[in-house]
């Protein structure tokens, strides 16, 4: 479904992606982890267009988006969310929610009660917790009509009630047969859900794999512990 | 005399409300802070102020100074489209000081200093004019409801409130930024020549730093992002602003002492309700 061949991007003199390539196939959630600064949110970016990479190419289904406008990449069917939510703050839950799909009230109520998020519609953002806002910018980002959801640390800053929620939102996407590429920190829920783990370390791919022959790599435990 | 006095205040009063109502559009609804907004009003007066001393219609005046000045209001977002915040703000102040320039001396066409005298009225008696300027006020309050609570006017709010989320959901944001600041100028542009039919003269002195202040500060005491507030805005601070002539014997000072109240308002409002009256953002 998405693939990346040899992209890289550099800030200067650091050089956030270096060559990296993967795949993520339908039906699947595949895991991008690794150590602080390995460029996974630079991947994320690059992929929805907000950053624009220096060389490689960037392929969703057979359409080459890497130097599409990130609206563009948002209409071919990527959606995704940030690891410091970003959602309109001085709009209601409702008009957060028909800026990503004009849709009625009651896919609306659908869609928040899927993300276990049950405020009034007429709730400005920035009156819901942060915890709260995690969510209702995962309720966005599933609305938007997409064939790829990207969900950049969903379960980091907020508290366990809703990290518990976010795991089961996770898990019945995995079992609707969605596909996801995720960037999360907990390393057993990382393991316990996904279907392939992509470990990036300086911004290139360290190792691909099944869960179970992740945990035991000695590279992969060497990148986040040392040697 | 008072009768033709109050007459003055509602068409001022009117006209201001245009020129605030379309400010707030751009900087209340979409959050791009546009300090040159007075520029669009310039061109619009002079725009018509040309063609109206050129025997052209007012109704057709009216309309191509709206046109003229959505066109450079476009073409402003399109080439500051990647500016944001400060930057922005900067890039269009500069704008004032350029058309300060060029009204000044481009004399073929502005007669530079000396201005444009003998704009001739849209309606003779100036009552039917204070009624024409309210109803064209109550159309574009109408229009601006309208286009805010629109799905367009929810994505210029997206875009205010975050532009890289409204992108990530598909929303072209250089796009909304140009139709923002179009519909916005058009009606400075109107507003502009409404002005000018009203004092029968325009000059460079229409790009005053003064006249752009005036304006923020009815827009950020009305309140952004809201239609009502840039309304009562304008009328609350133009009644403050002409009983001061009443206070002040002094009538040298009047000028200057309308100034302090204005940034006196100003500094309250910050300190005691920092999003206005109606407002409904942080400024």
């Amino acid at each position: 479904m998405l693939s990346l061949n040899n992209v890289s991007k550099s800030f200067g003199g650091v050089k956030a992606v270096d060559k990296c390539s993967f795949e993520v196939k339908e039906n699947t959630i595949t895991s991008l982890i690794g150590p602080n600064g390995a460029g996974k949110t630079t991947i994320f970016n690059i992929i929805s267009g907000l950053t624009k990479a220096d060389s490689g190419t960037i392929r969703l289904s057979d359409r080459n988006i890497a130097d599409l406008a990130p609206y563009k990449i948002a209409k071919a069917g990527i959606s995704r969310t940030f690891q410091l939510t970003k959602v309109f703050r001085n709009m209601s839950i409702k008009d957060n929610l028909l800026i990503a799909k004009n849709a009625n009230d009651n896919d609306i109520k659908k869609i928040l009660e899927s993300v276990y998020l049950h405020k009034p519609l007429e709730t400005l953002a920035s009156e819901l917790s942060y915890g709260q806002q995690r969510l209702l910018e995962l309720a966005r980002s599933l609305l938007m009509p997409h064939s790829l959801l990207m969900l950049d640390e969903p379960t980091a800053g907020v508290n366990p009630e809703i990290r518990r929620e976010l795991k089961l939102i996770l898990r019945s996407l995995k079992k609707n047969g969605k596909t996801v590429l995720l960037i999360e920190h907990d390393m057993e829920f990382v393991m316990g859900i996904s279907d392939v783990v992509i470990v990036l370390n300086e911004g290139k791919v360290l190792k691909e794999g099944k869960p179970k022959d992740i945990v035991k790599d000695k590279k992969v435990l060497e990148a986040y512990l040392g040697k | 005399m008072i009768h033709e006095y109050l007459i003055s205040i509602l068409t001022f009063i009117s006209i201001y409300s245009i020129i605030v109502l379309s400010l707030n559009v751009v900087i209340g609804f979409t959050g791009l802070i546009n300090l040159g907004h007075i520029v669009f009003v310039g061109i619009g007066a002079y725009a018509s102020a040309i063609l109206a001393l050129n025997g052209v219609p007012w109704y057709i005046s009216i309309f191509a100074a709206g046109i003229l000045a959505s066109v450079f209001g476009a073409a402003i977002a399109a080439i500051t489209s990647r500016l944001k915040g400060d930057y922005l703000a900067m890039v269009t102040l500069g704008l004032v000081f350029i058309a300060v320039a060029v009204s000044r001396n481009w004399i073929s066409l502005t007669r530079g200093a000396l201005g444009l005298p003998g704009i001739p009225d849209i309606i003779k008696n100036n009552f039917h004019y204070m009624i024409f300027t309210m109803a064209i006020s109550a159309l574009s309050v109408f229009l601006f409801y309208r286009l805010t609570n629109s799905e367009t006017g929810k994505i210029f709010q997206a875009i205010r409130d975050n532009e890289v989320a409204a992108s990530v959901l598909g929303k072209n944001t250089y796009f909304y930024k140009i139709i923002s600041m179009a519909a916005s100028t058009f009606f400075a542009g109107i507003a502009g020549s409404l002005l000018a039919h009203h004092l029968n003269f325009v000059d460079p002195t229409i790009f005053e730093l003064d006249f752009i202040v005036t304006m923020l500060v009815m827009l950020i005491a009305g309140g952004l992002a809201s239609i009502t507030g840039s309304v009562v805005g304008v009328f609350i601070l133009y009644a403050l602003s002409e009983s001061i002539r009443f206070i002040v014997v002094n009538p040298s000072i009047v000028g200057a002492f309308r100034e302090m109240v204005f940034a006196v308002v100003l500094i309250l409002i910050l300190i005691f309700r920092p999003r206005g009256m109606f407002g409904k953002v942080d400024i």
